[in-house]
C-alpha cells in the first residue's frame, strides 16, 4: 500500500541516489592514516603539519576536483591501520592513501591495496622490504638505508678508517647497518664491531661503554628520533667525545623537532639526511614558515616534509590523469614524477615506485641562538642501495 | 671492568628507588598495584615542568616531585584505591592497568608524546676519573641518594612506631584496628610514600631511561621483576634484588650484546625456580 510515509522514504532514497554521483564527481576524498596518538604520536604531529601546509600554499581544487581529506589516528597499532584502511576505503570511498607511519603499519594495509586497486603514498615508513609488497605503494619518505650510504662514503673521505656500528634492533636499523657496513668496506674501511641495541632501550650505557673500550676512530649510529636525543646525552655523559671518537649517524639522532631539546652537547655531531629546516631554497622557506604559522611555532622536520612530498604527489598525480582516479593510472602517473621539494630535487624511481633523492651530509651548529643541521655536502640522486641493483 | 659494574649498582639503585614503592603496596598491603609506573611518570614529568617551564633548580625539582606525587597518591588512595582493598585481586589489577592507560593518554594529551629531556646542572653531567674507574658524575649522584633513601627505609620499618603499627595493621588488620590503630590512616601514609618513592624514582631516572607517555607499560615489568625476585616481605629483598638485576642488565647487555637483553629475564627465571617466594623470604610467601 502506498502511505505518505513510503512515499517519503521513496522520495529520500531517490534524491540521495541522485545526489551521490554528482557529488563524487567534484570530490576527491584522500585517506590519512597516521599514528596521532601512542608512542608515535610525534610522527603522526608532524606529517599532519606537512600536509596541511600544502593544502594551506596549494589550495584544495586540482584538475577541476575538490579534494577532501579523511584524516584517522591508529595510534601505531598495525592491525588499527589495515581496519582503518579498509573502512576508508569501502565506508568512504577514498580514491588514494597518504600517511603510514612505520614499517609494520605499512606492510599490514598491503593486501588491501592490492584488492581496492588503490594508490597508497608512504611518508614515513623506511624499509626497503615495503616496496615489494605492493605495486600501489609509492614512497616520499626515503628509502632503506639511503641515507647511510654517503656518510660511509664520506666518513673514509675524512679520515675516519675504523668504526663501530650502532643501530636499534628492528628492520630499518638492521636495513641501514647493513647499508653502511656494505658501502663502508667498499671504501677500505673496518667495521670493529656491529652492536645491535634493543629497540626499547632504556639504558644506552653498556652497549656505550663497549663501543668506548673498542676505541674506534667514529662510532655510526642509527636509533628512531625519540630515543636518539637520550643517546646524544648519554654520548656525551659518557665521554666519548673526549676519549676521540666521534660520532656520525643518520639524521634521526639529530631531528629538527628535538635538537633545541638535546642542547649544546649536540653541537659538531655529523649526521647525513635527506632534510634539513635550514636548506637554503625558497621552497624550503615558504615550506618552514607555513608548518611555523599554522602550528604554534613547531619546526618542521623530515616527516613533515615526508608529508608535504606526499600531498605533492597526490595532486600532481591527480592533475597528469586529468582528474581521473583510477588506481592503476595514478600510480602509473606517479612514477617518474619529478619535482622541487622543500628538501631539494626528488624523482619517483618509475621502477621501484621509491624515491631518488640527494642526500647531505650535515653538522649541528648554532644557527640565530638554535641549534640547527648545516649542510656541509650533497650527495646527488641516491637511490635505495637494496634495491638499486636489480 | 669496574666502569661496568658502577654502571650496574646505579641502574640498580634506580630501579630499586621506582619498584620498592611496589614493594610496599604490594608486600605488605597486598594490593596489586600496577599503576605503579604512572606514578613514577608524574614525578618525572613534574621535574620537566619544573625544570624546562619555570627554570627551577633540579636539586628542589626531586622533593618537589616527590612531594605531589605523595599527595596525587594519597588522593587516589582515598577515592579510588581504598574501595579495592577487600576487592580480589584479578579485579585490583583491571583497576590499577586502566588507570596505567588512562596516564598514557593524559600524558601524550597534555605533554605530547616525544621524549622529554632535562637538562641537569653542569656538576652533575660529565664522568670523571677515580682511580683509574670512569665514573659518571649523575650516576654517582644517584647511587648516593638512593643508598641513602634504601637505609632510611629500611629504618623506618624496623625501627620507629609508624612501621611498627604499619606491619601489625598488614599482619592482622582486625587486631591492629582493635588495639586502636588507624589501619585506613597507616595505609593511606603507606602509599602515599611509595608513590612519592616512585616519583623521585621518575624525576631521577627520567635522563638514564628517557621520559615519555608510555614509561609506565615500558617499566612496568622490569618493577615487577624487582618485586618478585625480591620478595615483597623485606625491603633488602627487592633492595637486593634490584642491584642483581642491574648489574646483570648492564654487564650482560655489555659482554653479550646479542643476548644482552635476555638475561635479566634468565635470572628471574633462575631465580624463582630456586627461591620461589623471594630472595629473603620469611617462610611461606603470602
Amino acid at each position: 500500500m502506498l502511505t505518505r510515509r513510503s512515499l517519503l522514504a521513496a522520495g529520500l532514497i531517490g534524491s540521495v541516489l541522485a545526489a551521490v554521483p554528482a557529488a563524487a564527481a567534484d570530490v576527491v576524498k584522500i585517506g590519512v592514516v597516521l599514528p596521532m596518538t601512542g608512542p608515535f604520536a610525534s610522527t603522526g604531529r608532524q606529517v599532519q603539519a606537512g600536509i596541511k601546509a600544502y593544502v594551506a600554499l596549494n589550495g584544495t581544487t586540482v584538475a577541476g576536483k575538490t579534494i577532501e581529506l579523511v584524516l584517522r589516528d591508529d595510534g601505531g597499532v598495525a592491525d588499527q591501520t589495515r581496519r582503518i584502511t579498509q573502512e576508508l576505503v569501502v565506508n568512504d570511498g577514498v580514491k588514494m592513501l597518504v600517511g603510514f607511519g612505520l614499517t609494520p603499519l605499512a606492510m599490514s594495509v598491503a593486501p588491501v591495496l592490492n584488492q581496492a586497486k588503490i594508490p597508497a603514498i608512504i611518508t614515513s615508513a623506511t624499509t626497503s622490504a615495503i616496496m615489494k609488497q605492493s605495486e600501489y605503494f609509492v614512497r616520499v619518505s626515503m628509502a632503506g638505508p639511503q641515507s647511510a650510504v654517503p656518510v660511509a662514503i664520506w666518513a673514509s673521505k675524512n679520515g675516519l678508517k675504523k668504526v663501530v656500528t650502532l643501530v636499534s634492533d628492528y628492520g630499518p636499523g638492521i636495513d641501514i647497518e647493513q647499508g653502511f657496513t656494505n658501502q663502508f668496506k667498499k671504501e677500505g674501511g673496518t667495521i670493529v664491531e656491529a652492536v645491535r641495541v634493543p629497540l626499547q632501550n632504556p639504558d644506552f650505557a653498556p652497549f656505550l661503554q663497549r663501543v668506548r673500550d673498542a676505541k674506534p676512530d667514529a662510532v655510526f649510529v642509527f636509533v628512531p628520533s625519540g630515543v636518539g636525543a637520550l643517546f646524544m646525552r648519554q654520548f656525551v655523559d659518557r665521554g666519548l667525545a673526549d676519549a676521540g671518537i666521534r660520532l656520525i649517524a643518520t639524521g634521526d639522532v639529530t631531528d629538527d623537532d628535538l635538537l633545541n631539546g638535546i642542547g649544546p652537547a649536540a653541537t659538531g655531531v655529523t649526521t647525513g639526511h635527506f632534510y634539513s629546516a635550514v636548506h637554503d631554497s625558497a621552497e624550503n622557506k615558504a615550506f618552514v614558515s607555513e608548518v611555523r604559522k599554522a602550528n604554534n611555532n613547531m619546526r618542521p622536520n623530515f616527516m613533515a616534509v615526508g608529508g608535504f612530498d606526499g600531498m605533492h604527489l597526490a595532486y600532481a598525480a591527480l592533475k597528469k590523469t586529468n582528474g581521473d582516479t583510477d588506481g592503476g593510472k595514478l600510480v602509473e602517473a606517479m612514477k617518474g614524477m619529478a619535482w622541487a621539494s622543500p628538501r631539494g630535487p626528488i624523482t619517483i624511481d618509475p621502477a621501484t615506485r621509491d624515491i631518488v633523492q640527494d642526500i647531505y651530509i650535515r653538522e649541528v651548529k648554532e644557527v640565530n641562538g638554535e641549534l640547527y643541521n648545516v649542510e656541509l655536502a650533497t650527495y646527488p640522486k641516491i637511490r635505495d642501495p637494496n634495491t638499486a641493483g636489480n | 671492568m669496574l666502569t661496568i659494574l658502577f654502571d650496574g649498582i646505579a641502574y640498580g639503585m634506580l630501579l630499586f628507588i621506582l619498584a620498592c614503592g611496589l614493594t610496599v603496596t604490594l608486600g605488605l598491603m597486598n594490593f596489586i598495584n600496577l599503576a605503579h609506573g604512572a606514578f613514577a611518570m608524574a614525578g618525572g614529568y613534574i621535574t620537566v615542568v619544573l625544570m624546562n617551564r619555570y627554570g627551577i633548580s633540579f636539586y628542589w625539582c626531586l622533593p618537589a616531585s616527590f612531594l605531589v606525587t605523595a599527595i596525587l597518591g594519597l588522593v587516589l588512595e582515598r577515592t579510588l584505591y581504598q574501595w579495592l582493598y577487600k576487592a580480589d585481586h584479578l579485579d585490583q589489577v583491571l583497576f590499577s592497568i586502566g588507570i596505567v592507560f588512562m596516564s598514557v593518554a593524559g600524558a601524550d594529551y597534555f605533554m605530547g608524546g616525544q621524549q622529554q629531556l632535562i637538562n641537569l646542572p653542569p656538576e652533575l653531567s660529565g664522568r670523571m676519573d677515580v682511580l683509574g674507574v670512569g665514573i659518571g658524575r649523575y650516576r654517582l649522584f644517584t647511587v648516593v641518594v638512593c643508598s641513602l633513601l634504601a637505609i632510611a627505609l629500611q629504618l623506618i620499618l624496623s625501627k620507629t612506631r609508624f612501621g611498627s603499627r604499619l606491619r601489625a595493621a598488614v599482619d592482622d588488620r582486625r587486631v591492629a584496628m582493635g588495639l586502636g590503630i588507624n589501619v585506613p590512616l597507616v595505609f593511606a601514609l603507606t602509599f602515599a610514600f611509595g608513590s612519592g618513592l616512585a616519583g623521585l624514582g621518575g624525576a631521577m631516572g627520567a635522563e638514564i631511561l628517557g621520559l615519555d607517555p608510555n614509561f609506565p607499560l615500558k617499566f612496568m615489568i622490569y618493577f615487577l621483576i624487582v618485586v618478585s625476585v625480591g620478595g615483597t616481605s623485606t625491603v633488602s629483598g627487592p633492595f637486593l634484588a634490584a642491584m642483581l638485576l642491574g648489574i646483570a642488565d648492564v654487564a650482560g647487555k655489555y659482554y653479550v650484546p646479542a643476548i644482552g637483553p635476555f638475561v635479566i629475564y634468565a635470572l628471574m627465571i633462575v631465580m624463582l625456580i630456586l627461591r620461589p617466594n623471594g630472595l629473603f623470604s620469611r617462610g611461606i610467601g603470602r
